[in-house]
């Protein structure tokens, strides 16, 4: 198929190839060029000989260098660490009520929080924390045990119900799917949604309700957070706010499970994750701060 | 001889021609007086803006014309420019743009000619020449002359100059940055930031390369404008000509004595081509190596004078002027090319722009606002049943005092607002906010309304405070549950 020829406008050589009746010169390629190939074969061995190149049957060769991508990136893990050590231990050192004290801190630990949260809560919580039936939403203003940011830490360090966890919080509601017939649920679920107004009440209810459930929820509905009974006179419900879903909770209640994160995750983690929960729109003055937030308003008068 | 080389006689032993020095011959004459003029202007506003002080108060730069990439500012004397409001510089980009298609289509390559860098540095670098080496003739017999110490002495004196010039360039560019007082004494000190004297660095290298040596090889082979110019040149454009029907046949004075009538006005003296800066011969026609500078019209007028011929062998001329007069017609005045529709209708765009530039800028607000509603959730049912939605508000105060900015909420009688860096229980329809100069405030809103609210629309409002009152205000939504109660 070579078909070399001089090529008589240009007495050059041809390559011997055709294509369509085009040919192509055999054009020297320039000195420069070549010195520039030259170099790149040089780089190269130098560089297989350098860094991790050739695969073999167990592993690739390594490199004399001892360079691999995931030492790199370790080191760039470190160096990301390292930055933020300041900031951790300041983190680790501010005790969580003293946060809001600095706003610079506050900021880094609801941002630090924000990234926490994506990762480790959203899977129950929701990406915007709004939750769903069964998993609360912390946007809101309703605390089952309470949303200052100390208590927010807490129950993320100790979780809810956790299975074998002694400082866990936990409350279990009652089932009387067999004390209480059918007919008397109803009128209990009808009592517990006149509180908001939903229902009309009625007299069986409202007796059924101080026997059994006042002792938890108040005469009034209004929940105790020392037990995590919810409040049941505010309009927000956590497994649903129709009679029947609450009948059903009456009858066979179901208890919701929030992992203790404290073997999970490191305290300056769940400080900040606190702290991002808290900045939601929900969280709620620590007491100690709000009487300290009064004294300076008095100082500066 | 074989039938191709009777073809193609000259056949290419290289594919590559290397590049024959180019030394133009001084000349003077009006449009090398103009020459200067431009790169005198030219040069004292590139060298001088930064130095130029504009009085901003206490809390803004002094500098007259600031580009503060860090605080993402712009000012250009009285006016300051926000990243927001960056379609200023976008339409001042666009009127340079179209400024170029207007002056194009009216006189050629003016901007080639006299005002681009490349061609003011290269001028300003062929005048170095001409002060070290002498001109054209000294200049080609240096060139030729073997190497000797005279000769190395000359060149990096030369060299010496040019590296001066090049890194006086690149010095000005970073003055336009930052505070050019302040930025010379950190430079010099060795305490500007790195980006300082990488800039310096590389301009100062391509201003030494692209003037010093690759010249008119910028204008010929890497400039990109040369080709869109041949789009936007037409047959009506005034552009650098030599009458060929006045020319042609050339001949020197003598063989014109000997034999009259049978020569035309070009004595053949090839100072058109001694003078040119990119070495070209205008008697080939027009020519993307052609600037358009008009140094051969010099030259050939003062030719023309000596042997008492009339000017303008060479001259500005529109392609259809030069079949005009080719033909045997009378010049016409070359302000004709000026004024016609092509030219009209550029310039009533370039204008319209700068108008519609000039009203935005007397029409604007020193004051921002801008809103950004949360989506996820985007509402949020409270335990008394209200409703409250959580908005991103960005408060912008444009001039350098700091101002005190009254946000209000305007719809949604019964609702009431508060941001995150003050008790819920505060909440009302207005708050004010103290924000410092030339400073964006991003607060995040919490809007809440009674329960049964339904979804609408409300907007806020910003209203500075004290006298002359500004406002901005900006649309968003209200969302609520739709079917609630
Ligand atoms: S041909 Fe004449 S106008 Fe064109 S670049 Fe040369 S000197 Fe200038
Ligand atoms: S300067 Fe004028 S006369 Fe001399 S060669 Fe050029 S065109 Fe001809």
């Amino acid at each position: 198929m070579a078909n070399r020829r001089l090529d008589e406008a240009t007495g050059t050589e041809t390559v011997g190839h055709e294509w369509d009746g085009i040919e192509e010169l055999d054009t020297p390629m320039p000195r420069w060029w070549l010195w520039t190939f030259f170099a790149t074969v040089v780089f190269a061995v130098g560089y297989a000989i350098a860094y991790p190149a050739w695969p073999l049957v167990e592993k690739g060769t390594e490199g004399v260098l001892g360079w691999t991508s995931r030492g790199e990136f370790a080191r760039e893990m470190q160096h990301e660490r390292d930055g933020r050590a300041a900031l951790m231990a300041q983190l680790t050192a501010t005790p969580i009520e003293r946060l809001a004290d600095d706003p610079e801190l506050m900021r880094a630990a609801v941002a630090g929080g924000r990234a926490a949260f994506k990762v480790n809560c959203v899977q129950c919580h929701g990406s915007g924390a709004a939750g769903s039936a069964g998993y609360p939403n912390l946007n809101d203003d309703d605390w089952l045990w309470g949303g200052d940011l100390k208590t927010i830490e807490y129950t993320l360090l100790h979780g809810i119900r956790q299975p074998g966890e002694d400082t866990t919080r936990t409350s279990l509601m009652p089932a009387f799917g067999g004390a209480l017939s059918s007919e008397q649920i109803g009128q209990v679920a009808d009592h517990v949604l006149s509180f908001s107004g939903k229902a009309k009440d009625n007299a069986a209810g409202a007796q059924l309700f101080a026997d059994n459930c006042a002792a938890c929820h108040g005469p009034a509905g209004t929940g105790n957070r020392e037990l995590g009974a919810p409040n049941l006179a505010d309009a927000i419900w956590l497994y649903g706010g129709t009679s029947e879903s609450i009948a059903q909770q009456i009858r066979q209640p179901r208890h919701g499970v929030m992992p203790a994160w404290q073997h999970r995750l490191d305290p300056v983690t769940i400080r900040m994750l606190a702290a991002y929960v808290h900045s939601l729109g929900g969280g709620e003055q620590f007491v100690e701060v709000a009487a300290n937030a009064a004294d300076q308003a008095d100082e500066q008068r | 001889m074989s039938s191709v080389e009777q073809i193609a006689p000259e056949r290419p032993t290289k594919l590559f021609a290397k590049r024959q020095s180019v030394h133009p011959r001084r000349i003077d004459g009006p449009f090398r007086r103009f020459k200067w003029l431009v790169m005198f202007v030219t040069l004292a506003i590139y060298y001088g803006t930064p130095w130029l002080r504009w009085d901003r108060g206490p809390y803004a730069p002094d500098q007259a014309v600031l580009i503060d990439l860090a605080n993402q500012r712009f000012y250009m004397f009285g006016i300051e420019i926000w990243p927001h409001e960056f379609y200023f510089v976008a339409g001042l980009l666009i009127m340079a743009g179209i400024g170029l298609f207007l002056v194009t289509s009216a006189v050629g390559r003016a901007w080639c000619g006299y005002s681009c860098p490349q061609t003011v540095w290269t001028d300003l670098f062929q005048h170095v020449d001409r002060f070290v080496d002498g001109d054209r003739n000294a200049r080609m017999r240096l060139d030729a002359a073997p190497w000797s110490a005279g000769k190395a002495a000359r060149r990096a004196f030369k060299w010496t100059i040019y590296l001066v010039i090049a890194f006086w360039t690149g010095g000005a560019w970073i003055m336009y940055f930052a505070d050019a007082p302040t930025l010379t004494r950190d430079f010099w000190n060795g305490d500007a930031a790195s980006v300082a004297y990488g800039t310096v660095a590389v301009l100062t290298a391509t201003t030494f390369w692209l003037g010093g040596f690759m010249r008119e090889q910028v204008c010929i082979y890497m400039c990109p404008w040369p080709r869109i110019q041949g789009a936007l040149i037409d047959e009506k454009s005034l552009i650098v000509t030599y009458k060929d029907w006045r020319g042609e046949p050339r001949g020197s004075v003598k063989k014109a004595e000997k034999d009259p009538g049978a020569f035309g006005d070009c004595i053949d003296c090839n100072l058109c081509v001694a003078v040119c800066p990119t070495g070209y011969d205008i008697r080939k026609g027009p020519d993307v190596a052609c600037i358009t500078c008009s140094l051969c019209i010099d030259a050939c007028d003062r030719v023309m004078k000596e042997v008492g011929r009339p000017r303008g062998l060479i001259d500005y001329a529109t392609l259809e002027d030069c079949r005009h007069e080719a033909a045997g017609g009378q010049p016409r005045p070359a302000w004709r090319t000026l004024l016609r529709p092509r030219t009209v209708i550029y310039f009533t765009i370039w204008a319209g722009i700068g108008l519609a530039l000039l009203f935005a800028l007397g029409t604007r607000t020193h004051l921002g606002i801008s809103v950004e509603p949360d989506r996820n959730p985007s509402f949020m049912l409270l335990s008394d049943g209200s409703v409250r939605n959580a908005y991103t508000v960005k408060l912008r105060n444009m001039q350098s005092r700091p101002r005190a900015l009254q946000l209000e909420l305007e719809g949604i009688p019964a609702a009431e607002m508060w941001t995150d860096d003050m008790p819920r229980q505060e909440a009302a329809r207005k708050i004010v906010r103290e924000i410092p100069p030339d400073t964006t405030l991003p607060l995040r809103v919490y809007v809440i309304a009674p329960p049964g609210s339904p979804p609408q629309a409300f907007g806020f409002a910003a209203t500075t405070q004290g006298e002359r009152p500004e406002r901005a205000a900006s649309e968003t939504r209200f969302e609520a549950p739709e079917n609630e109660r």
